[in-house]
């Protein structure tokens, strides 16, 4: 069958499954977006090529599917750069497509032309510029296996005018052939069993659960693997839901912002199983000084990411929900003698908990703490829902606050922080995700970078509740700047009333409601929760001073975590 | 800070210099030296990089190289299990009485003169790099007009070859 590659483009998507892309059509892409009309796929307009990536991260995420967008050459295909840098950095499966100018006019600076193979290298697991039409259905097929196996994350196709134009004989790779490309799946047996011993033999050991244990669907594997050997886990911001923090065993988020319990324990522990997770430095504090009396098991699919930061005493690589089983094999093998004695560790980690909670000082009426309308969002929303975050003060105090029960239930940007995440991301988890509420917890500041993309939630129907922490500043920023900057506050002002959110909503014709007071709250958010047809913005006025606490100062040592402002003035004081 | 031979069997795809030198210069390695070239299948080039970089380091940037789609295989080559070579190219001032000195000199080196005029005559030389070094020292006072070298390429000694048993054979889809 002749087709041309554009029309080859859309039926690869097809033979691959795609339900589903985010895209903005444009000069070079044009001929893939007529074909694009009879296939059997949906298509979701954004109003920014960014709000298309970050669409297509917020379903992945929600859904472990690829999630694919598609746009066209030039300034479009740079507005990808920060989403595929951001699921780069978070692995996160992705196939982006972009139209290219004609294979005769690249290098002549053509209009809308730009080196988009050559730019996004760095930031994506691999691209490709297709090199003819019948390689069209190939580097599609290629790209969707290297986004989805491994370490997933983001591929991106380059595909000229002229190749969309051109027309083959129609042939579906049976099979692809990256020679290069074989990522290993089983851990060594060896090492697992040796693992285990180191297990056996600890006295203080914490499970260390990264976002690794999200993309591989291993959230069963690392619960009956925790529980059947009692061993504590602190789960990262990425990995929040993969145990969940209504266990026992849970001591929270560990690192810059972590739970007392979970920083404080890390750096007592005397073994880390580090499971699907990178040490990062948001994670480690000063690297030098992070769990100084620790031996350290780290499971992961990426070679490069065992011994990259932290020396490693038992490195497995592979794929974690296989290697959890492996180890839960050699387990069920050997028995009961393998399970550590950490009674007296996980009371001593369990009277951290119960001395060292969060805290929020919430008057009874008057001014709403971020932390109180957090707090009651989920009251409202539940367990059930999806909740998505930008960066900043709301993302931490979701993070610590919501008690996390599910993978994929919490979505948000970790590696690379990028603000403005929230309202495209739960914009694409909604439409992976349609049969739960997918709730947006958004800073003013993120939510003034992207909020753009509302107007693609209404035109499909995309019942998302965006909810704006608003405290007029640029939280976190300002956080910095009153403690370490002496209060001197340089642009980060951002007035609560601009824009009027309210009029906001009113303006793409779907609800929108405040809070200033905690009176207001409850009242706003049960009839937010009411409404389920229909996008909707709710402001939540909060107090503009409030700071995410604990906090372990930027370049300090994990044993340096401070619990309150009090707290941080008593060390100033004591060092000047 | 050591030195390290890397020899790098890659597909032969467009970009694929492009990935290796920005993989390197993204996360801060340093290049000695990199030379590219064909190998006994078309479908497969070799990359000889020569990296200073401690022991554990070294480990990364085998990882990192690793993780490119195109790399196919990556071995460390140890200086004293194989054979390293760079080729020089250097011109050097002679006058007519001097020429013969050069000559002699060069000969000591294995080297051959491939261009004579008048008041210069180049020299190629092939060699470890050290060699090359104690000639250009050596030519030095004779006045050096220019010269180039190529970077490090190097194959293990013996019979074995790394493309041995190793998946690089290629089926082309398309």
């Amino acid at each position: 069958m002749q087709v041309t590659g554009a029309q080859a483009v859309m039926m690869s998507l097809e033979a691959l499954g795609v339900d589903v892309v985010f895209g903005y059509p444009g000069g070079a892409i044009l001929p893939a977006y007529d074909p694009l009309i009879d296939a059997s796929l949906d298509h979701i307009l954004v109003r920014h090529e960014q709000g298309a990536i970050h669409a297509a991260e917020g379903y992945a995420h929600a859904t472990g599917r690829v999630g694919v967008c598609i746009v066209t050459s030039g300034p479009a295909a740079t507005n990808l750069v920060t989403g595929l840098c951001d699921a780069h950095m978070d692995s996160i499966p992705i196939l982006a497509i972009t139209g290219q100018v004609a294979s005769t006019a690249i290098g002549s600076d053509a209009f809308q032309e730009a080196d988009v193979t050559g730019i996004t290298m760095p930031v994506t697991k691999h691209n490709e510029l297709v090199a003819s039409v019948e390689r069209i259905p190939v580097a599609i097929k290629e790209a969707f296996h290297i986004a989805s196996t491994g370490r997933p994350g983001p591929v991106l196709v380059d595909i000229p005018k002229d190749f969309l134009n051109a027309s083959f004989e129609w042939r579906w790779p049976d099979h692809i052939d990256l020679p290069g490309y074989r990522p290993t799946i089983r851990g060594h047996g060896r090492m697992v069993r040796e693992a285990l011993d180191f297990i056996a033999a600890a006295k203080r050991p914490i499970v260390y659960a990264g976002g690794g244990l999200i993309r591989a669907d291993a959230a069963e594997e690392v619960r009956e693997f925790a529980r059947s050997l009692q061993l504590p886990v602190v789960t990262t911001l990425m990995a929040r839901g993969v145990f969940p923090e209504t266990d026992e065993l849970a001591l929270g988020m560990p690192g810059m912002h972590g739970h007392y319990a979970a920083v404080k324990g890390l750096q007592e522990a005397d073994l880390l199983i580090a499971l699907g997770t990178r040490f990062d430095d948001r994670v480690t504090g000063r690297l030098d000084t992070f769990a100084p009396h620790a031996r350290i098991i780290h499971v992961d699919v990426d070679p490069a990411e065992i011994g990259k930061n932290r020396a490693v005493d038992v490195p497995i690589v592979g794929d974690v929900k296989v290697v959890l089983g492996q180890l839960l094999k050699a387990f069920a093998d050997k028995g009961d003698e393998m399970v550590p004695d950490t009674i007296a560790w996980r009371e001593h980690l369990a009277a951290m908990k119960r001395e060292h909670p969060l805290r929020v000082d919430q008057p009874e009426t008057g001014v709403i703490k971020p932390q109180t309308a957090i707090r009651r969002i989920y009251d409202h929303f539940g367990d059930e829902a999806i909740y998505v975050a930008g960066v900043g003060q709301h993302q931490m105090w979701s993070s610590q606050i919501i008690p996390w029960t599910r993978p994929r239930q919490w979505i948000n940007s970790g590696g690379l922080g990028t603000m403005g995440f929230a309202v495209p991301a739960a914009i694409g988890a909604q439409v992976g995700v349609p049969d739960r509420r997918v709730v947006a917890i958004d800073g003013d500041g993120c939510f003034q970078m992207t909020f753009q993309e509302i107007a693609a939630a209404v035109q499909f129907e995309v019942p998302v509740v965006f909810t704006v922490i608003n405290n007029g500043f640029l939280g976190m920023v300002r956080q910095w700047q009153h403690l370490f900057y002496d209060d001197r506050l340089s642009e980060v002002a951002l007035p609560q009333t601009l824009p009027d959110l309210v009029k906001i909503a009113d303006a793409y014709g779907i609800p929108g409601w405040r809070a200033s007071s905690i009176e207001e709250l409850d009242g706003v958010l049960g009839k937010a929760l009411a409404i389920t047809d229909t996008p909707q913005i709710v402001d939540i006025r909060v107090d503009p001073e409030e700071m995410v606490f604990p906090m372990v100062p930027a370049g300090a040592s994990n044993d340096d975590l401070i619990e309150s402002v009090a707290e941080w003035r008593e060390r100033q004081a004591a060092a000047d | 800070m050591h030195r390290h031979t890397l020899s790098v069997l890659v597909e032969n795809k467009p970009g694929v210099l492009a990935r290796i030198a920005g993989m390197f210069s993204r996360r801060g390695y340093n290049i000695h030296s990199l030379a590219v070239g064909p190998t006994e299948d078309e479908d497969v080039s070799r990359l000889t990089i020569v990296i200073g970089t401690e022991a554990a380091k070294l480990e990364q940037v085998i990882k990192q190289l690793n993780k490119l789609i195109h790399v196919l295989k990556i071995l460390e080559l140890d200086p004293d299990e194989s054979v390293e070579l760079e080729l020089q190219l250097v011109k050097v001032a002679a006058a007519p009485q001097t020429r013969s000195q050069i000559i002699e000199l060069a000969d000591v080196f294995g080297a051959r003169i491939v261009d004579v005029d008048h008041e210069a005559m180049t020299i190629e030389a092939s060699g470890a790099p050290g060699e090359l070094a104690r000639m250009i020292a050596l030519l030095e006072p004779f006045g050096i007009r220019e010269m180039v070298r190529s970077g490090t390429i190097a194959l293990g000694r013996g019979s074995r070859s790394m493309t041995d048993g190793s998946k690089v054979r290629m089926q082309r889809v398309v």
